[in-house]
């Protein structure tokens, strides 16, 4: 498996140089993944597609790190140590999408790529594949609708799962649950302020 | 909406459900029709939307398994299995001989569940309502009093666990499976003598809805839905889990990929599944239902992530479970294929008649508690 995505990224790396890292996955599934910058990732996807053969894009996950360390945990940058080892720069939390494109013709399984935001919030946009790969339609929406991705991009960005008026996005980790808004008979007080917030716009 | 509404032109907007006995569950469609034809369709849905994945985060590995069963709640048993092996992945965990056994049996069961409603569903659509969903369901009856032996629960389940099984199987029950294989070839002969040649069928069916195999690819479309196009991709051989590399059975394609070759395919998957039931009952060892160091009390994955995925009867069901060594998983993903599958409706739809949304939709085979989680 991990050869593989070795094997992958010495490819990918050398077609867009400087934008392809490996990380390792300290767990015993040992799927290892590739994480792409932002601004090469329409094209690396493109390349994947017609030149290694990725003709499906089974799966996207949105995930939210608001914790970067903790990324950096689950999926170990193997790039060289760096020796400075107090000196990493302050990393903010992000979002990340997940990636896993598979072969119909090679058969060799799912190989697993990763694009993160800049921060959480005014910066969290990534390139949209629908163009590479139609599957995204859907499923970058559903991750725009809990997660706050913005897709640049996408045809058709709407919410997919929650009502058009929501205004959160419930997967982030610290979303908060407002209150009883699907019954609440006399709302008054604070519960009434939150409350109005989910009142359909009119 | 890309067609423009005005009063010079014949367009007409349909909101097509949300309650509606053929949008299997609450599921609307925005359609734009210029006579009978469609312009435009635009899926909405989210009605059963309950944030399945956000309250998989907040509780324990185990205490989302019986949540599996109601994603898509006509095959509970392939959500629980599709569970637990990415949990097993997740973890490092051995299964058992017999529980792989089982779970193929179980599995297999459960494709001839889907088909079966399947058929009904898809007759109802066409106008033969009730009666082909009766026998249709008669049989599936048959195999659910077979799960409630086996898990208590009829349709929810709740039955396979990290490294296993919840629980042996009962006396006799291999007894009670045996004689549902050798009973359904004489059903499939019976919807299939209905069916086959029935004049209106092939009316309806044929060359409905087809699109280029290259079309299904991109658009992520799995399971009978993609094989109907003549796609060798059944993740049963493409990608082994279990036990499957050890079965013989064959790969049914389809040529055209319409409604008819759809409905066809799952004829044939059927007796293929009854192939692989056979199999799996001569070759099932005795042995322990679960690995005996399996932990189900305290139960924490190392840190990492996995996904896995198995053929479902609709297509590629699919979980991706990030841990960060917590008790509960980090991000839980459930990766659904009716989701998916109907990322192409609109694709499949336009320039036919009404009518034929209504068979399309239905050939697509989802569950609104899966697309909606």
């Amino acid at each position: 498996m991990s050869g593989r995505v070795a094997e992958i990224h010495d490819r990918l790396a050398a077609e867009f140089p400087g934008a392809i890292a490996l990380l390792s996955n300290p767990g015993p599934s040992g799927q290892d993944s590739l994480l792409i910058e932002r601004a090469a990732l329409v094209g690396a996807a493109g390349f994947l597609r017609d030149s290694l053969g990725f003709d499906m894009l089974t799966n996207l996950s949105g995930v939210d790190w608001p914790d970067a360390a903790l990324a950096d945990k689950v999926c170990v940058p193997v790039a060289a140590e760096t020796d400075g080892e107090g000196e990493k720069p302050e990393v903010p939390g992000f979002l990340e999408v997940v990636y896993h494109i598979e072969s119909t013709k090679d058969r060799g399984g799912v190989v697993t790529l990763r694009s993160r935001t800049g921060n959480r919030a005014e910066d969290c946009s990534i390139p949209s594949l629908v163009s590479v790969w139609r599957s995204a339609e859907f499923q970058e929406r559903e991750a725009y609708d809990l997660y706050g991705i913005q897709f640049t991009g996408h045809p058709d960005l709407r919410r997919i799962l929650m009502w058009d008026e929501f205004t959160d996005h419930p997967m982030r980790k610290d979303y908060v649950a407002p209150d009883d808004y699907e019954y609440e008979p006399t709302p008054h007080d604070e519960v009434l302020e939150k409350a109005k917030k989910h009142y359909p716009a009119d | 909406m890309n067609a423009e509404l005005s009063d010079d032109d014949q367009l007409l907007r349909v909101s097509l459900g949300p309650q509606h006995p053929s949008t299997h569950g609450v599921f609307r469609m925005n359609v734009v029709l210029d006579g009978e034809t469609v312009v435009s369709l635009k899926p909405v849905f989210g009605y059963l939307h309950r944030n399945h994945e956000k309250i998989a985060e907040g509780v324990t590995y185990l205490s989302s398994m019986p949540y599996t069963d109601r994603l898509d709640y006509i095959c509970p048993l392939t959500n629980n299995w599709a569970y637990a092996l990415t949990v097993e992945k997740l973890a490092g965990i051995e299964v058992p001989e017999r529980a792989e056994y089982v779970r193929v049996i179980l599995g297999e069961l459960t494709r001839l569940i889907n088909h079966t409603a399947f058929m009904g569903f898809i007759l109802g659509d066409m106008g033969a309502w009730g009666s082909a969903l009766m026998y249709a369901f008669r049989e599936r009856e048959k195999i659910l009093d077979l799960f409630e032996d086996l898990t208590g629960a009829r349709m929810m389940a709740n039955f396979m666990r990290f490294g296993g099984l919840r629980n042996d199987l009962p006396p006799g029950w291999v007894e009670g499976v045996r004689k549902i294989v050798d009973e359904y070839p004489a059903f499939l002969d019976e919807m299939e003598k209905f069916l086959v040649g029935n004049e209106i069928l092939l009316a309806r069916t044929q060359d409905v809805g087809a699109l280029p195999k290259e079309t299904l690819i991109n658009g992520g479309v799995t399971g009978p839905m993609l094989r109907a196009a003549g796609v060798n991709h059944d993740l049963r051989k493409a990608d082994p889990y279990g036990i499957y590399d050890r079965f013989k059975f064959r790969i049914p394609l389809g040529e055209r990929g319409d409604v008819y070759d759809r409905l066809m395919i799952r004829f044939l998957e059927m007796r293929e599944s009854l192939d692989i039931l056979h199999q799996a009952l001569d070759g099932l060892p005795e042995g322990d239902f679960i690995h005996p160091k399996a932990k189900i009390r305290g139960f924490k994955p190392p840190v990492g992530e996995a996904y896995a995925r198995i053929e479902g009867p609709k297509g590629e069901l699919g979980f991706h479970l990030i841990s960060d060594g917590k008790p509960n998983p980090y991000r839980y993903r459930v990766r659904p294929p009716s989701f998916i599958n109907l990322t192409l409706l609109e694709d499949m739809c336009l320039g036919l008649d009404l009518a034929d949304v209504v068979i399309i939709l239905g050939s697509i085979d989802i569950v609104l508690g899966e697309v909606d989680r």
